[in-house]
């Protein structure tokens, strides 16, 4: 049984935690409401990229000498993994489940007879994988979007991979990211980046049937041979703002528990010391009386 | 048929611009362009330049670009701009001060890579500069 003294201070030290994780979870959250922000900012670009490629791959439908990140290299025996996560812990899953899906595509791919290299995102992963995997990391790198995510990084990324690209060293590029569904749901989602697959509405099309043709300046091909990158970068970019706001979803939801938690352990050893304070006190006077009646 | 189109400017940050104009004149790559409402369907690339929103037969308002693309139907006009500064807001003694830093840093940069994203930085300024030269004669 602990003495009254160890259980006063057990009870101030989870206090002080609880008082830390409370205060974690309020950064979390405005962190997580300026993440928000910043992806439905980051919308209307991307949604008007979209659209513009799907006219784009529109008109260029059946021609054989399509760009590359299009029309991928004619095989898919490397894959490259492109992996988000965070730098920080203390976001419950978030990165754990990044990790794991990562290491289960790998070995689906490698039963397949593919080779796989990694590109990780966020001191986590590199961490986690450096281990393992060490030898199919191409890049890494961290501290991605602090204080906030810049386009310019995510185009940086982009930019690493094209050069990984043209060097040959990938077919297919794939990136892992959580999607942010809520602030206490976050999806972890593959999405192919390399080659790229427009979108096909049938909406979409007959919208762009009945208006006609396109006149392109330069020429179509040359167009999407300077939308393509674009389009990666934005790609890129979305991928990591909704990591960003999962990031704190996440955070939110792991500070929350861990202060409920605090506050059930505060409780119960709220109740031992009571106990054992008033068991101290009891057999005080009973030693006292039982003194006395002896006498 | 209507006389106004809907121009929207977007960088890969915001909504910078959405708003019903007159006209608008963008610097494509082969050559400005204006695009009135019921303009045919275009899609082109922008050199770093001037957009130039009309209203009421004058310019009411320049938009430096620094590259992008254009996309045109009849009824919209869609700009997606790398990055994009309202005229005013450039500064020329600013610019040019900026324009010295980067040629410091490409005479000591090492590599290619940064040799090329510093030529790259400075082919936007000179633009920046060229563009607040052009709106001082008019």
């Amino acid at each position: 049984m602990a003495t009254l003294k160890e259980l006063r201070n057990r009870i101030r030290s989870i206090r002080s935690t609880q008082k830390i994780t409370s205060a974690q979870k309020m950064v979390a959250a405005s962190r997580l409401r300026r993440a928000q922000e910043q992806a439905e900012a980051a919308r209307p670009y991307a949604q008007r990229m979209e659209r513009m490629l799907s006219s784009l791959a529109a008109s260029l439908k059946g021609q054989t000498n399509a760009a590359p990140l299009l029309a991928g290299t004619g095989s898919d025996q490397v894959h490259l993994l492109l992996v988000a996560t965070s730098d920080r812990g203390l976001a419950g899953g978030f990165n754990a489940s990044i990790i794991r899906e990562t290491r289960r595509t790998i070995r689906q791919l490698e039963s397949q007879g593919k080779t796989v290299k990694l590109v990780t995102l966020g001191r986590k992963a590199r961490d986690a994988l450096r281990r393992d995997q060490g030898k199919r990391i191409m890049e890494s790198r961290i501290e991605i979007g602090r204080p906030r995510l810049r386009f310019e990084e995510a185009q940086a990324i982009a930019q690493a991979l094209l050069a990984l690209y043209a060097d040959k060293q990938f077919d297919v590029c794939t990136i892992v990211y959580n999607h942010f569904r809520s602030a206490i749901s976050q999806i972890v989602t593959k999405q192919q980046l390399i080659p790229f697959s427009p979108p096909e509405s049938a909406n979409d099309n007959a919208e762009a049937a009945s208006r006609g043709v396109y006149d392109f300046e330069p020429e179509d091909g040359q167009i999407l041979n300077e939308l393509l990158p674009r389009n990666l970068a934005v790609q890129i970019y979305t991928a990591l703002l909704d990591s960003v706001a999962s990031e704190w979803g996440a955070r939110m939801t792991a500070m929350d528990n861990a202060t409920r938690n605090a506050g059930d352990i505060i409780n119960t050893l709220n109740i031992t010391y009571n106990r054992s304070r008033q068991a101290a006190i009891t057999k005080e006077l009973i030693e006292i009386i039982s003194g006395a009646e002896a006498l | 048929m209507a006389n106004t189109l809907q121009f929207e400017l977007v960088s890969p940050e915001r909504l910078l611009r959405s708003e019903q104009v007159e006209m608008v004149v963008v610097p494509g790559t082969e050559g400005n362009f204006g695009v009135l409402p019921g303009h045919a369907l275009l899609i082109s690339t922008i050199r770093p330049g001037l957009i130039e929103i009309y209203e009421g037969g004058k310019v009411k308002e320049r938009l430096f670009i620094a590259g992008g693309f254009a996309e045109v139907n009849p009824e919209r006009c869609t700009v997606l701009a790398d990055e994009a500064v309202p005229l005013p807001d450039l500064n020329r003694a600013l610019l040019e001060g900026e324009a010295r830093e980067i040629e410091a840093r490409l005479n000591a940069a090492q590599d290619d890579d940064e040799r090329n994203m510093c030529r790259r930085q400075l082919a936007v300024i000179d633009a920046k500069l060229t563009a607040l030269g052009a709106a001082a004669a008019h």
